[in-house]
């Protein structure tokens, strides 16, 4: 399987963020997206989940145990910026809507909130957990459902060192099993095989010259 | 495709039962209007009879519009609207699932504390359950015409106003069918059936057209 882009091109308002911007993400990779703040990283990952429409371009999934006709945002988990969870429930039942709407279960919810370091939380309203605790609770939602695209913005914010590595480690487990990533971030992310997407210069020509380049095993 | 559908209903029931939800709310506000109507109008026995199916279907038509402005808007600022559209759930469905628990929630209610209401202005027991039946039949029909508001008031901030307005007018026939319905039972001529078959069909319009416009909505709204 792999994540193939096309020419893409992305408007914010008024102002162009990229053009001609293309990749192909091949199995058990990892794009790092990196940049300054406003050259488009969140921007590229919407696009690739389908939540916005690019000016020009195409995104798709190719290869074995891909349906032809099936977009993306089908095969994606998209952990944005917002963690998706409502204060009221607790964190058993937010995990355990989003298993029951998403389909294609993998991990319970007892497993997955314990992979996270959130074990025995589970019965606790999401409105008392800690910003860092609910972005966990985020990540799990990644393991109670399968998807070969994982979509990933700012992963770590919020995370302490501990649950950093717990995240690396889940990532990468991701990978070794051939699934593919594409992470925005400023800080490193530890995972191999990496390579890395830098949206660039903010500065004087506004249309961001994208470049693609090799990235040794862990990101810098 | 089902239980995803379930799971959608369960939570959002969920959530508008809970301490917050705003499940109550819309049923006190009927309360409140039918209760204070026979004060206003006076002790005017016959004419209460009279003007009281109009008054509750007036009461039960705003009390639906209560909390609809929050139904999508609400999802959009946490982000779980994100994730709704990347779903293989259509969007058609996921919004037709949150209007039957929001009917469920805020509606159903309605059709349940209506007889007793009806005891307050006076509507005779075969009235009041032609009433029932009408209101059973007209208030989804409100609330998926509702969704089509709900959706774009997602799209602004502080789109409350917007639901008002762009649902009321659309409601109006389910409406006038409704009380139409709900006095022929009462004085005739003219049977009860002829108009509460077109509420029915109404409804039925509504159940289909409500969820594929929202759907449409908020599609054009992310765009």
């Amino acid at each position: 399987m792999r994540l193939v882009a096309e020419h893409l091109a992305c408007t914010r308002g008024a102002r162009p963020l990229f053009r001609d911007l293309g990749f192909v993400l091949e199995a058990g990779v990892a794009l790092i997206v990196t940049g300054p703040n406003g050259t488009g990283k969140s921007s590229l990952l919407r696009l690739l989940a389908g939540l916005a429409a690019p000016t020009a371009g195409t995104v798709r999934l190719e290869g074995a145990g891909v349906e032809p006709d099936a977009p993306v945002a089908e095969q994606a988990h998209y952990l944005g910026h917002l963690d998706a969870h409502k204060a009221a429930l607790s964190a058993a039942e937010n995990l355990g809507f989003w298993r029951a709407l998403m389909g294609r279960p993998r991990l319970g919810i007892e497993q997955a909130l314990a992979r996270v370091g959130l074990g025995g939380l589970g019965p606790l309203p999401v409105a008392v957990l800690s910003a860092g605790q609910k972005r966990r609770l985020a990540l799990a939602r990644l393991l109670v459902a399968h998807r070969p695209l994982w979509l990933l913005d700012e992963p770590t914010t919020a995370l302490d060192v501990a649950a950093q590595a717990r995240f690396a480690e889940i990532a990468q487990g991701h990978l070794d099993a051939g699934g593919l990533i594409v992470a925005a971030t400023h800080a490193p992310l530890g995972l191999s095989p990496a390579r890395e997407l830098r949206l660039g210069a903010p500065a004087a020509p506004r249309t961001g010259e994208a470049a693609v380049g090799e990235m040794d095993g862990s990101a810098r | 495709m089902m239980a995803a559908f379930l799971a959608l209903v369960r939570r959002d029931l969920a959530l508008a039962l809970r301490a917050g939800g705003g499940a109550g709310l819309g049923v006190v506000f009927f309360l409140a209007v039918v209760v204070v109507t026979p004060f206003a109008i006076g002790p005017d026995l016959a004419l209460l009879a009279r003007v009281g199916p109009a008054i509750l279907w007036i009461g039960a038509l705003l009390a639906s519009l209560i909390g609809l402005d929050r139904l999508f808007a609400a999802d959009a600022e946490d982000g779980s609207l994100d994730l709704l559209f990347m779903q293989e759930l259509p969007l058609e469905l996921a919004a037709a699932a949150k209007g039957l628990a929001h009917w469920l929630a805020t509606g159903l209610p309605l059709v349940v504390a209506a007889p007793l209401l009806a005891l307050l202005l006076n509507i005779e027991p075969r009235a009041t359950g032609a009433l029932v039946l009408t209101l059973l039949a007209g208030t989804p029909a409100i609330t998926f015409l509702g969704l089509i508001g709900a959706a774009f008031a997602s799209a602004f901030r502080r789109g409350g106003l917007l639901v008002a307005v762009l649902v009321m007018p659309l409601a109006i026939p389910v409406l006038i069918f409704g009380v139409a319905a709900t006095t022929a039972a009462i004085t005739g001529p003219v049977p009860f059936g002829t108009p509460f078959r077109i509420l029915l069909g109404l409804a039925l319009g509504a159940l289909v057209l409500g969820p594929v416009a929202a759907a449409a909505a908020l599609r054009v709204a992310r765009g």
